[in-house]
């Protein structure tokens, strides 16, 4: 990719209110980044959209049953040696969500220095973070459907609308997780094949940056949903 | 750091480490107002470990932080209309919640409303 040299070419690099000004009035290219990661933090803007929209549909529904709203605390307890723990695994999976964010950030810094093994190394760990994060959330909508009752028009515990938001809301994060697993394995065999070593790393980082989106979406559900 | 990106971005291990470990203590905080009674203190909390986790999350782990502004505000400015749907529809859901109450209800007092939400 000739990008560094297109930049270069492109005049001055200002930084601060110049460089704002500069770099979109300057009729040029405006993000002087490599154009995959533009698109990507583009594309993660409207999936911003979609999941505040998400969530906002959320609190509408809240807001306006009569209905007590079922309470989460409880609703997603589990018994460990005859003792209620609210929220566990919901806990170990934001925890297993913050651990592979932290792996990914390495594996960015790995692939920058060349250093294809470890990168790829590290991008795999991510992925398989991500695979356990899907096999618990499978365990807790089994746990929710089977068990519990909960159904998208309705549940046993109160406002039939918690279980269309939540199957809708952690279905579609679920749906990104899976999706991640898959986009960092493929981009980490590549890696570690070697298929960067002229086009530079910067592929790793985009990856990076769609998974710590996935861990960013997750702080937002957790608060909203299961905290609130 | 104007010149990060003809060396992509590349920052020392060191602050990734200390992100880290303060992403898990935040976690571990939030999950921790769970044990709170629920009310202001609770919300307020939870908002708050909410926001300083996805600012780190943005800011250091996504390298926001080091980027030129042209991209910053092109991502994060934005977002900033949700913020106008999101009081709409609260405002709505309120009034939803009241009409419902107006016609569902209409004989006994409200009771339950206030542990509706």
């Amino acid at each position: 990719m000739a990008h560094s040299e297109t930049v270069t070419a492109a005049g001055s690099n200002e930084p601060g209110w110049q460089g704002l000004v500069g770099d979109w009035s300057a009729d040029k290219q405006t993000f002087q980044v490599p154009w995959g990661k533009a698109m990507m933090w583009i594309f993660l803007l409207s999936d911003t959209f979609i999941f505040t929209c998400f969530l906002t549909g959320y609190m509408n529904v809240r807001l306006s049953t009569p209905v007590p709203w079922p309470n989460p605390s409880e609703v997603f307890a589990l018994q460990v040696f005859g003792v209620n723990v609210p929220l566990l695994l919901i806990g170990i999976m934001t925890f297993d969500l913050i651990t592979s964010s932290g792996t990914m950030a390495l594996a960015v810094n790995f692939g920058y220095r060349r250093d294809r093994g470890r990168a790829a190394a590290l991008m795999f760990i991510t992925a398989a973070f991500g695979a356990i994060f899907v096999g618990m959330q499978a365990f807790e909508w089994t746990k929710l459907i089977v068990e519990e009752g909960i159904r998208p028009w309705g549940n046993p515990m109160g406002a039939s609308q918690f279980g269309a938001a939540f199957f809708m809301i952690t279905g579609f994060h679920g749906l990104h997780v899976s999706a991640g697993v898959a986009y960092l394995t493929i981009v980490a065999m590549k890696v570690l094949r070697g298929d960067y070593e002229k086009k530079g790393y910067e592929i790793v980082e985009i990856a990076g940056l769609y998974w710590h989106f996935v861990d960013l979406v997750w702080v937002f559900i957790f608060a909203f949903f299961y905290l609130w | 750091m104007a010149d990060a990106h003809a060396t992509g971005q590349q920052h020392p291990l060191k602050i990734y480490f200390w992100i880290w470990g303060l992403l898990f203590l935040f976690s571990a905080a939030s999950y921790g107002t769970d044990f709170l009674e629920h009310g202001y203190f609770r919300w307020a909390l939870i908002l708050l470990f909410m926001i300083l986790k996805a600012g780190f999350i943005v800011a250091i782990f996504m390298h926001m932080a080091w980027e030129r502004k042209a991209l910053i505000f092109a991502i994060l400015g934005p977002p900033i209309v949700l913020l106008v749907l999101i009081g709409l529809m609260a405002v709505e859901g309120d009034y939803t919640e009241l009409t419902r109450l107006d016609f569902f209800s209409a004989p006994l007092a409200p009771a339950g409303h206030a542990e509706a939400d």
